[in-house]
């Protein structure tokens, strides 16, 4: 007699198996056969589905059996699988995580967000209040600054990249709240603070509150995860992702920066000259090629390239593809929505002449900003590598069409 | 032909009736809609009245934050004696026994690649707002203001930035002047390859 839990975990370590040949199924030819036959999750399916009627309805949906995505955790923080998704959506359980002080447990209806400093009026909002106001919902990504690994060939681009992730974000602008409370002529900053173990802060310049800044209290059409801010977050489109407060409780309208911790020894990188870059708040245009990528092996043929694209700064203009190792570059297809501030999909379809190459993606923003190289980065900053990374990613393929991480030069050649 | 005829010349009669009640129809329903459309879509107000006043006590017990001017910063006091002890007992696993050791956050020294609070903390007033809002990291919040003041003297005085002597209060922290504070410059990099 088997209990329910030893079921779920013997089906887990089944589909495990069950994952690579299914990839085989949903992607054609394009993907050799890299894992046994399907026997052992073959076996779970017990009866055939069409003579023994299914569970009937439940109360909440839960992904099939077979599917065994999931986020890269580690001390810091959680990787989401760019390579296993479709679209341009996160979906709200793996969207990255990163936290400072774990993950808090807070009652909704005992929450409460304080705006004081330079106002009018100090003001305490319960999360009712802030849902009175006028909602709207925006998709756009949201990423670590600290978004970068690139020192071995077998990464997957959730090793490389895994900090960043997209949801439809629901709440209010941030503006409503500084009419309410009647920001002084004089603000230039707000310090936004969160009510995690760490009350983390940040200083915020006061035009982000009155351009785009939203007090979110939706993601993907239901509430916050609690790992995302529930009941309710700072979200500074564009921005990076440290400045977006999670579980809000506290924001300070003021005169100055506070020079928090995690805007003076974190979130910040040395440049050449021997200075520290600070406030370093757009994250620029980037662009991953999500497939093929490690550990795939891939067969001679068409190979349709997939990736995401996308900057803090605006829409995404263009992706180019080079599948000669730079030499030459072609744009790839962008495949909308093409939104502010949001992961793009592009895909971009290629005969693999299986000839050993290395194929690349280059993100293009439309203030014109290019996706540099991890050596134009350097050439600019210095090699002390920090925060903001965003360099071309390069993928080379061998003759039997295994796919590794090609880890960048630090240095022009 | 007769009953076509009159029935002809009632015509213009009733399409003129039929014009006047068009157009009064038209009329009552562009006055309608006007009416209509403001109702629905309403300028919103500058302010929309939600939300309570908070009292200066809540403010007063919430806002922890400490500026580089000192704002915020608690009555108090503390120095290295005072701070010692408690970074000993309370500290050191994480940061090690000198605070150059670790494994977590080297605190203490100011040579090779590692940043610490010697030579990477602009500010002084933020080891005290960090450590009063974040540390210890099992029980943030719990120390007292005279323990954050003294493991902050404490911290400075291990790198060497203050003398082990120094008391530091509201008014002496901000006066600190740390090692990296010019180094620091706001960036916005916006970057273009030529």
């Amino acid at each position: 007699m088997e209990t329910p839990i030893d079921r779920r975990s013997f089906l887990a370590s089944a589909a495990t198996t069950a994952g690579i040949v299914l990839l085989k199924t949903a992607m054609g030819q394009t993907i050799q056969a890299a894992g046994h036959p399907l026997s052992a999750a073959k076996d779970q399916v017990l009866h055939d589905p069409t003579h023994t009627p299914g569970p009937p309805p439940s109360a909440i949906g839960t992904r099939s059996r077979f599917e065994t995505i999931k986020l890269a955790p580690s001390d810091t923080s959680s990787r989401t699988p760019l390579q296993s998704l479709y679209g341009i959506i996160t979906p709200s359980d793996l969207h990255f995580q990163r936290h400072h002080g774990g993950v808090p447990t807070i009652d909704p209806t005992k929450y409460e967000l304080l705006i004081h400093g330079m106002v009018d009026r100090p003001t305490v909002f319960t999360l009712r209040d802030l849902k009175r106001y006028p909602a709207l919902s925006r998709i756009c990504f949201l990423e670590c600054s600290g978004n970068y690994r690139g020192n071995k060939p077998e990464l997957t681009p959730q090793d490389i990249c895994g900090l960043t992730s997209q949801a439809e974000w629901t709440g209010i602008l941030l503006s409503n709240l500084f009419r309410e409370v009647g920001v002084q002529p004089k603000a230039t900053w707000f310090l936004a603070e969160g009510g995690d173990a760490a009350v983390m802060t940040r200083s915020i310049p006061i035009h982000k509150g009155w351009d785009d800044a939203m007090i979110a209290y939706g993601q993907n059409g239901e509430a916050l995860r609690p790992e995302q801010g529930y009941p309710a977050r700072l979200l500074l489109p564009g921005w990076e992702g440290n400045t977006n407060v999670k579980w809000i409780r506290r924001i300070q309208v003021t005169d100055k920066p506070f020079m928090t911790r995690e805007e003076t020894s974190k979130y910040t990188y040395a440049l050449k000259d021997g200075k520290y870059s600070q406030f370093n708040f757009f994250m620029d245009a980037r662009s991953i090629i999500t497939f093929p990528t490690y550990p795939l092996q891939i067969d001679k043929g068409w190979v349709e390239i997939r990736g995401l694209a996308w900057s803090g700064r605006g829409r995404i203009d263009r992706v180019d593809i080079s599948t000669d190792a730079g030499r030459s570059w072609h744009p790839a297809n962008l495949n909308g929505p093409v939104l502010d501030k949001a992961h793009t999909r592009f895909t971009y379809l290629w005969n693999w002449d299986g000839n050993e190459t290395e194929i690349l993606s280059r993100a293009v923003d439309d203030t014109g900003y290019i996706q540099p190289t991890l050596a134009e980065i350097t050439a600019l900053r210095g090699a002390d590598l920090g925060y903001h990374l965003n360099p071309i990613t390069a993928w080379y393929i061998q003759r039997d069409g295994q796919v590794f991480f090609k880890p960048p030069a630090t240095k022009k050649s | 032909m007769r009953y076509r005829k009159a029935a002809y010349r009632r015509a213009p009669i009733s399409r003129l009736t039929l014009l006047i009640a068009g157009l009064l129809g038209c009329v009552f329903c562009l006055a309608w809609n006007v009416l209509h459309d403001r109702r629905q879509h309403e300028q919103p107000p500058d302010r929309f009245g939600f939300g309570r006043p908070a009292t200066q006590h809540e403010i007063d017990s919430e806002a922890i934050a400490i500026a580089p001017d000192g704002l915020g910063l608690p009555p108090g006091q503390g120095d290295s004696a005072i701070g010692a002890p408690v970074y000993k007992l309370k500290c050191a696993v994480c940061h090690g026994a000198t605070g150059r050791e670790g494994p977590f956050q080297k605190l203490v020294g100011d040579t090779g690649k590692t940043k610490t609070i010697g030579n990477y903390w602009p500010y002084a007033t933020t080891v005290f707002d960090y450590i009063r809002r974040a540390m210890p990291l099992n029980a943030p919040g719990t120390l007292s203001a005279d323990e954050v003041y003294g493991l902050t003297a404490y911290l400075l005085s291990a790198n060497r930035i203050i003398s082990p002597k120094t008391v530091l209060d509201a008014r002496t922290l901000p006066s600190v002047e740390m090692p990296a504070k010019n180094y620091f410059i706001a960036h916005d990099s916006i970057w273009k390859p030529q």
